[in-house]
């Protein structure tokens, strides 16, 4: 799947990274004027994955984009990656995602073939997903930029939001850490092949399976970890639900090439971004090493789902997720509001 | 030898790659420096030197000028991981877990049993081989508290590596939230996964 132009190099961040950070966006959004509506039930001001709307008492739809530039050289791999990433913020809600609108940019120099393989790759994660692409909106610029807006629906009752953590919850993650990482460093051609296969089938991978499971059980809250990292998506649970998060380092799945690769100083932008944004509500308690800290920090593209489950029922959920995602993990749990709103614990 | 590397202008990860390259190529040893346009390519370049061991420092010229200076030591440029050679071998143990289930050891007279409880830890603190982890739970929760005669043969114990761990329920219990004095909290699911995925479990 060669293609004369490498995607990568067309793009200034990759993926995720691309994120404007938390604080700018908040800082921007100050003070403008907005409708209240009470079926509004997610909005902007939750700092959520997605918007959601109750229609009737059985309905709520669920509203979400997400695009980026290239994070992979092969068009059908970055098209598939990028609408998995759009739809996971659907599947982050508790809810299915239905319809979809086709978000791109073509870049001067990109083969007609090229854009057309990168619109296969959406259509096969949608189709994957039991949604429908029902059109979009295609322009020319200077960077290719691909994506969907995703509507997804969802039981009124069953929408999981990220400020629903409760004292006591295990926090599960889906997928292992260092995306960001390691897509940087493979645009120096700094990581291994077989390392980059295995990042590029983690990122083209649904959170489907992992939602599909999460819904079986009484979890209280949910959030997929992209663009704010580990460290910003637990933060903003945490003050969304009015709890303290801990985060134990030691049992975080990582790829183990990207702690390698930040100790020697490969870390993308947007990791710096996502720690200058959550710092000074984290506390460090353990000496855990600048790069393991990094990995915390990277902004991971089409990341997975971070759950708080009861502790009654983790080790069920943890089981059942396991059966079907081997790296699904615990990583940390959540107490009453203490002094800081994030622990970083070994 | 001195070598300047003009890394502006270029993104993220080209000025640690370019300095890496510089790096190797100067066998014997000298002062590299590296210019760059943004506080976080000099952020990563420091990473990149404290990884090789390199003495380095930066210095901010103008709006959009860092210097990085980085001391490339002779010699040693052109191992590709100094890091992994110049490590001291893991004194720790993989999976063998020390379970601190009380404050005493074995029962009997709880004097006696304190001074037991005591001995045990700096027994372990002269061990060859390391736990990888210590939990304590229960009045165990005690051991790892301000106050209590295991503390500073368990900081030692930290300092070579070794996990502690406290249950936060037990400390909640016994009202010693904030007495804590040495290793992290964890939970019940935590101590059932590490105690499950233990080797061996050596309780006192």
């Amino acid at each position: 799947m060669e293609t004369d132009v490498r995607l990568t190099k067309l793009a200034g961040c990759a993926g995720c990274g691309a994120k404007l950070g938390a604080g700018t966006l908040a800082k921007m959004l100050e003070g403008f004027q907005t409708h209240s509506d009470p079926r509004l039930i997610v909005g902007y001001d939750k700092s959520d994955d997605a918007s959601v709307y109750v229609i009737d008492e059985q309905t709520a739809i669920i509203q979400t984009t997400d695009f980026f530039p290239p994070i992979v050289d092969d068009p059908f791999l970055y098209g598939r990656i990028a609408a998995v990433n759009a739809l996971s913020d659907v599947y982050a809600m508790g809810g299915e995602p239905r319809l979809a609108l086709n978000i791109l940019c073509a870049a001067q120099g990109m083969a007609e073939e090229t854009v057309r393989e990168i619109l296969r790759g959406g259509y096969d994660a949608a189709y994957e997903a039991g949604a429908i692409i029902t059109g979009g909106h295609t322009i020319r610029g200077a960077e290719p930029i691909y994506g969907l807006a995703v509507t997804g629906f969802a039981h009124p009752d069953r929408v999981l939001t990220n400020s629903g953590a409760r004292p006591g919850d295990v926090l599960i993650l889906t997928k292992p850490l260092g995306v960001g990482i390691l897509t940087t460093a493979a645009k120096a051609e700094l990581a291994d092949g077989a390392v980059m296969a295995r990042i590029h089938a983690q990122m083209a991978a649904l959170n489907k399976n992992a939602r599909d499971i999460m819904v079986r059980y009484p979890v209280n809250a949910c959030t997929d970890v992209t663009g704010f990292a580990l460290m910003g998506h637990s933060l903003e649970m945490a003050q969304g639900s009015g709890c303290s998060i801990h985060l134990t380092a030691g049992s975080i799945p990582y790829h183990p090439e990207a702690l390698e690769m930040a100790s020697m100083g490969i870390v993308p932008e947007g990791a710096y971004r996502n720690r200058a944004f959550a710092e000074a509500s984290v506390k460090v308690c353990a000496d855990i090493p600048l790069a393991m800290q990094d990995i915390f920090y990277d902004p991971q593209t089409s990341g997975g789902l971070m759950m708080a489950v009861p502790e009654r029922d983790a080790q069920a959920c943890l089981a059942a997720l396991r059966d079907a995602i081997p790296a699904a993990a615990v990583v940390g749990y959540v107490t009453e509001k203490q002094e800081y709103d994030l622990y970083l614990e070994r | 030898m001195e070598r300047i590397v003009d890394a502006r202008g270029m993104t993220c990860p080209l000025p640690v790659v370019n300095a890496k390259k510089a790096a190797e190529e100067m066998t014997e040893g000298g002062v590299l420096t590296v210019l760059v346009d943004n506080e976080i390519a000099v952020q990563n370049l420091m990473r990149f030197a404290a990884h090789k061991g390199y003495a380095a420092g930066s210095e901010k010229r103008a709006e959009k000028e860092f210097a990085v200076t980085i001391r490339v030591g002779a010699g040693d440029a052109q191992q590709a991981e100094p890091q992994e050679t110049a490590c001291a071998p893991d004194s720790r143990k993989k999976g063998l877990l020390v379970a601190l289930t009380g404050n005493v050891m074995g029962t009997g007279d709880e004097k006696l049993g304190r001074a037991l409880m005591k001995a045990f830890v700096f027994a372990l603190t002269r061990q060859d081989v390391l736990p990888e982890t210590i939990l304590c739970y229960n009045s165990g929760a005690y051991l790892t508290c301000e106050g209590a005669e295991t503390l500073e043969d368990l900081k030692a114990l930290e300092a070579e590596g070794v996990t502690v761990l406290t249950c936060g329920t037990c400390l909640d219990f016994y009202g010693l939230k904030d007495k804590l004095a040495v290793g992290g909290v964890t939970n019940m699911y935590d101590i059932v996964e590490r105690m499950e995925s233990a080797d061996s479990i050596l309780r006192p």
